[in-house]
């Protein structure tokens, strides 16, 4: 298993190679290019500030030498300054990222909590109502654009909505905890509702349809049938043989959604303000904060890569029949 | 008539059972069967009739309402009424008829991403299926690589590049996107396609159209491509579906399709101002949007078992 990590590893490498140059070329060689967020602030530059401002920049450097500085400051972890907030980049992010996992994780606990029983359920009552109206309501899940969720979740609940006592709003609909009182744990979770709502309607649907295929698959299997006749009772048969071997292929998926924890969701940080890693890529992207956008992207790229390796070898250890070469 | 009486009366000899099945006079071909095993699929049919009406609706739409982006100083961010059904915006200009206008550009880039995927995935898959070996080793490492890519964030880099740069004017074309777009959805039917011509470059009848002569571009379009026609139709319509969704996503986010080019992403961010007052306005376009992908995964789940060969008949 090491000698397999460690050449999915190297062969990783012309991969992230391949992306790297991709990326470093759409963003500098693209007109306009890095003083793009210089120019438009209108400071005030001459031809001659911007130009001197292009050769401390080294912009004047054939493009393959500007990547290879690039590339040799990001392998020593130097990710670049930010050009709006000129902080470096590495801090921005370190910022945001606590932020990010606490939203991910808390609609990811969610999300499991309510897919892995209905999941379940749904597969071995296969046909009955209950069974119908999970798949009609996940096939709706699965067919609904995130963000007018989103919308429709601010329009009816912060809106329309009102909580019967006081008269305000019945969820907080911004930020992550209300502004300028200390912040309490009530508080806190009210304003992770709405946000993990969004998230958890569009995972939930994909996580239990999955759930519900890959159990309809195993409860047909003899040593299902062997479990059955050797007496077991009924949820021991379900819990410790059907959904052990059920969940294997959903860790993988998991594995693979890993990167997205990190980025977060893009769209229900920007809908919920909320100080994530999505929304700081997407103010990044209205300022043309151009080494803040390349370290994210980067960074995101390095992680896909690793949560397929991930996959794979949990995969593979989970499932003893998978043996990797 | 009398032709079907001949023929009935030649084999009337013949005992009952072998007449069977007895009112078709030819064998169904594979698109009859397909196109009755589809409309068996009773949510794929009204899947189908629904994305018609859209598609007719967004095409005869400028006939039938306002002009979409036509100006009204005296009719600002009004309410629905019988003259504006959706109400108007803040520059007056009518809902209703920038929902229909902006289906009509959200549906053509879907297609028009669709097809730009369909292009380069199914090329690549063949080519690399087809000679297996290096060529293959290349293309898949390729696929892999495009993989890697966040598409979202690619996809927003690119609209700010679109929006703030000298390509400012590509800024109201609907093409780039489409193009981004497809360019970074090809990869699931290329591994698809790729599967297909691998498992049928092996089989005896390419071996029969090489040993006639054919060239290898005339066997893998004749003869190997037809049998990878299920999953990349299948695939391709999913692909529609998921390229409406990240349009409208990367247009609501503003960096897709610009205004005053109407998308129903672009709606929706419009729409975002107004929720208090004029909730029909965020309502409307992402029902649209809604519709026509649930619709379109219908169809899509249709197809799926209409073409599959070892599907009922």
């Amino acid at each position: 298993m090491g000698s397999f990590i460690a050449r999915r590893l190297i062969g990783a490498v012309p991969l992230l190679l391949f992306v790297s140059i991709a990326v470093f070329l759409l963003l500098q060689a693209a007109p306009g290019g890095p003083t793009g967020a210089y120019m438009r602030r209108g400071a005030g530059l001459s031809g001659a500030d911007l130009a001197a401002l292009e050769a401390r920049l080294g912009l004047n450097d054939p493009v393959h030498i500007q990547y290879a500085k690039w590339l040799g400051r990001v392998v020593q972890g130097d990710l670049g300054m930010s050009v709006t907030s000129r902080r470096p980049v590495g801090e921005e992010i370190l910022d945001r990222l606590p932020n990010t996992l606490y939203l991910m994780l808390a609609a990811w606990l969610v999300t499991l909590a309510i897919a892995i029983p209905i999941g379940i359920f749904s597969a071995l009552k296969q046909y009955s109502k209950f069974d119908h109206v999970v798949t009609s309501v996940t096939f709706i899940g699965q067919s609904i654009p995130i963000f007018w969720f989103g919308l429709i979740l601010i329009l009816v609940f912060y809106l329309a909505v009102k909580n019967p006592f006081t008269g305000d709003p019945l969820f907080p609909a911004g930020g992550m905890q209300t502004i300028g009182v200390p912040p309490t744990l009530g508080d806190r979770l009210i304003h992770l509702v709405l946000p993990v709502t969004m998230l958890a309607a569009g995972w939930v649907a994909w996580y239990s349809r999955f759930l519900r295929a890959s159990m309809l698959e195993i409860v047909h299997q003899d040593y299902i049938r062997t479990a059955r006749a050797k007496g077991l009772s009924e949820r021991l048969v379900i819990l410790r043989h059907a959904f052990r071997n059920a969940a294997i292929p959903l860790v993988t998926l998991m594995a693979l959604d890993v990167p997205f924890l990190f980025t977060g969701a893009l769209f229900t940080e920007v809908i919920f303000s909320w100080p994530g890693m999505g929304r700081l890529f997407y103010t990044a992207a209205e300022r043309r904060d151009y080494g803040l956008l390349m370290a994210i992207i980067m960074i995101t790229s390095v992680l896909i890569v690793l949560a397929n390796i991930l996959a794979d070898t949990i995969y593979s250890w989970l499932d003893p029949r998978i043996r990797l070469q | 008539m009398s032709q079907m009486a001949n023929r009935l009366s030649t084999e009337q000899t013949a005992p009952r059972s072998l007449l069977e099945p007895s009112d078709r006079t030819r064998p169904e071909t594979m698109l009859q069967l397909t196109v009755r095993r589809f409309f068996r699929h009773r949510l794929a049919a009204a899947g189908l009739v629904v994305l018609v009406i859209l598609g007719l609706s967004a095409i005869l739409a400028p006939l039938a309402t306002h002009d979409p982006n036509a100006l009204s100083v005296s009719e600002r961010t009004q309410g629905p009424s019988l003259n504006h059904w959706f109400g108007t915006d803040e520059a007056g200009r009518d809902i209703f008829a920038r929902t229909l206008d902006g289906g009509r550009v959200s549906l053509t880039i879907g297609l028009a991403a669709t097809a730009v995927a369909l292009l380069v995935g199914t090329s690549f898959g063949a080519v690399a299926g087809y000679f297996g070996g290096k060529i293959d080793a290349g293309l898949m490492r390729l696929t892999d690589a495009f993989l890697c890519f966040p598409q979202l964030f690619v996809l927003i880099v690119v609209g700010t590049l679109i929006r703030t740069t000298e390509l400012r004017v590509l800024q109201g074309s609907i093409v780039p996107i489409a193009v981004v777009i497809g360019l970074l959805s090809w990869m699931g039917l290329a591994r698809i396609v790729r599967a297909t011509f691998l498992a049928l470059r092996e089989k005896e009848f390419v071996e029969a159209a090489r040993s006639a002569g054919a060239s290898n571009a005339r066997i893998m379009l004749r003869h190997v491509l037809p049998g990878a026609i299920g999953p990349i139709v299948v695939q391709a319509s999913l692909l529609v579906a998921a390229s409406i969704i990240t349009e409208s996503g990367l247009s609501y986010l503003g960096f897709g399709v610009q205004p005053p080019t109407a998308t129903w992403g672009n709606l929706l961010r419009d729409a975002q101002a107004h929720m208090q007052t004029l909730p029909v306005f965020a309502i409307a376009p992402g029902l649209m949007i809604f519709l026509t992908v649930i619709s379109i995964n219908f169809v899509g789940d249709g197809l799926r078992d209409a073409l599959d060969p070892h599907g009922r008949r």
